[in-house]
């Protein structure tokens, strides 16, 4: 049998990144992650963790599924967005972005994703893991008219870091009069690309959409910078945890809906009010009257990490589970998510999670972890 | 004092009837920065490629096997202040457990520091 007559038996075979050979030669340890090659880690998880909460760090995060809309107007683009996500698209400004929810028809999280008004278009940033269905689940409900373009010739990068904004202006200067979740189109050495002032790490930051053949030049470009290093999975997960931000397929999946997962900030106010979204009905039923259960942060006592799927306890009552968890480098100590009870919720209750027969005492505490640092306004 | 390595990257120091018990330093490297360890109680009955202990890096958990069959004399306490240890120095006072053996046989079929060498310039 040949290699190709097994590929097509099994699962698709592990794809390579644009910048895999970069990676490789920075020293990555590379792992299957979302079907990619994709650095795990450089010098360390805990160093390089650090290394973004005080400098700057960049991240190859081309796995994510870049789209773009179009049709008519803005609006009708808008308008059919709005039929599937809960977000107020229609009064998203051109240059401005929100983070939003793809919804099932019950109001379960399909994906979590960041939306963009390009301004004549809609930009998509979508889960690596995800992106085929949620571009298949697109391609079903949005109108003939729309057009989706599933963007493969562009990579993603992310500069994320107190000092991201000063290393980035030297190459892109009109960054530094951006505030969080704001994008812009730019130019750099002849290539067109889009920057927005996001990120998941909770630290200020950037995300660089950016032809395929530019991106070497331009994460050396980076990395040449003595504030800048280049940082793996491990960290982009341990400082999004810190960052009390959610990972699809971890912390959201297509049982628990918005409320459920404390994302009820992503339910514009105008869509609360007007509904028309997918699974309107239980969301708001559980925005106003509260859900059964909540997404809540767990403070770990002691030094034994709580990982996903420790079952949480109260006494010998089972109520619930974790769903990430492991040790914050920041924080000093581990910290973890995880779903519990409404009556369990409240900061300050105290639960047990089970570790190989083991009780660990947990207490719900407010996220995030680590303080936001979005810059959210310019000169204030 | 010879120096007996497994497959699964541990490494076992024979004094007479006792032993020490530790993961190596291709290992420690593998598994990057480590937060917490749990070695057995005093008194543990062990036996060879069983579950030991358990080492937790930022990433994951892993289990730590036992090289040989036996009973566990003593854990390294120092582990559990600073797990750190075993980053820093693997294969002395990063140790994981004391142990008695009760087959010395089991040993010949554990690999040396050259073989062990080869083993891991494989992988």
């Amino acid at each position: 049998m040949t290699e190709s007559e097994q590929a097509g038996e099994e699962a698709a075979p592990t794809a390579t990144l644009p910048l895999d050979a970069w990676h490789r030669a920075k020293g990555g340890r590379m792992v299957e992650f979302a079907g990619y090659w994709m650095p795990i880690q450089y010098e360390g998880i805990m160093a390089e963790h650090l290394w973004v909460r005080e400098n700057a760090g960049l991240f190859d995060v081309s796995h994510m599924g870049q789209l773009m809309l179009w049709g008519d107007t803005d609006q009708a683009v808008a308008d059919a967005l709005e039929a599937l996500v809960p977000g107020d698209i229609s009064a998203l400004k051109a240059g401005r972005m929100r983070y939003s929810l793809l919804l099932a028809e019950d109001g379960g999280i399909l994906d979590d994703l960041m939306i963009t008004n390009e301004g004549g278009r809609f930009g998509i940033v979508v889960n690596g893991a995800v992106k085929w269905d949620d571009i298949a689940h697109l391609r079903e409900h949005l109108p003939d008219d729309i057009t989706l373009n599933h963007n493969e010739d562009f990579g993603l990068l992310a500069l994320q870091g107190p000092k991201a904004v000063d290393a980035l202006a030297r190459l892109v200067p009109e960054v530094t009069g951006m505030v969080f979740m704001q994008a812009i189109a730019a130019t750099w050495n002849d290539h067109p690309i889009g920057i927005s002032r996001s990120g998941y790490t909770g630290e200020d930051g950037f995300e660089i959409s950016l032809p395929n053949e530019a991106m070497g030049a331009f994460a050396d470009a980076l990395c040449g910078m003595e504030e800048v290093k280049p940082i793996g999975l491990g960290a982009r997960d341990s400082l999004r945890l810190e960052a009390g931000l959610p990972l699809y397929g971890h912390d959201l999946d297509p049982d628990i809906d918005p409320i459920e997962a404390d994302l009820g900030f992503a339910i514009s106010k105008r869509r609360r009010e007007e509904g028309g979204f997918p699974g309107a009905a239980r969301i708001l039923g559980h925005y106003t009257d509260g859900s059964p259960r909540k997404r809540v942060g767990l403070l770990v006592d002691g030094k034994l990490p709580v990982r996903e799927g420790a079952k949480l306890f109260d006494g010998e009552r089972e109520i619930g589970v974790v769903t990430s968890g492991g040790f914050a480098p920041s924080v000093g100590a581990p910290i973890a998510m995880g779903y519990v009870p409404r009556d369990h919720a409240a900061p300050g209750t105290a639960i047990a999670a089970e570790v190989r027969g083991k009780r660990v005492l947990c207490t719900v505490t407010a996220m995030p972890f680590v303080p936001h640092k979005y810059v959210r306004k310019q000169g204030g | 004092m010879p120096r007996y390595y497994t497959e699964e990257h541990e490494w076992i120091d024979v004094d007479g009837d006792v032993a020490t018990v530790g993961i190596t330093d291709f290992a420690q490297g593998q598994l990057g920065d480590i937060v917490f360890v749990e070695v057995p109680d005093t008194g543990a009955e062990l036996s060879q490629g069983g579950d030991a202990a358990v080492v937790e890096s930022v990433k994951a958990a892993s289990d730590v096997y036992a090289p040989v069959d036996g009973v566990v004399t003593e854990g390294n306490g120092q582990l559990e202040e600073d797990p750190a240890l075993v980053n820093s120095d693997p294969e002395g006072e990063g140790w994981f457990f004391r142990m008695t053996l009760s087959d010395k046989s089991q040993l010949d079929a554990l690999m040396n520091a050259t073989a062990y060498k080869a083993f891991c310039d494989d992988l």
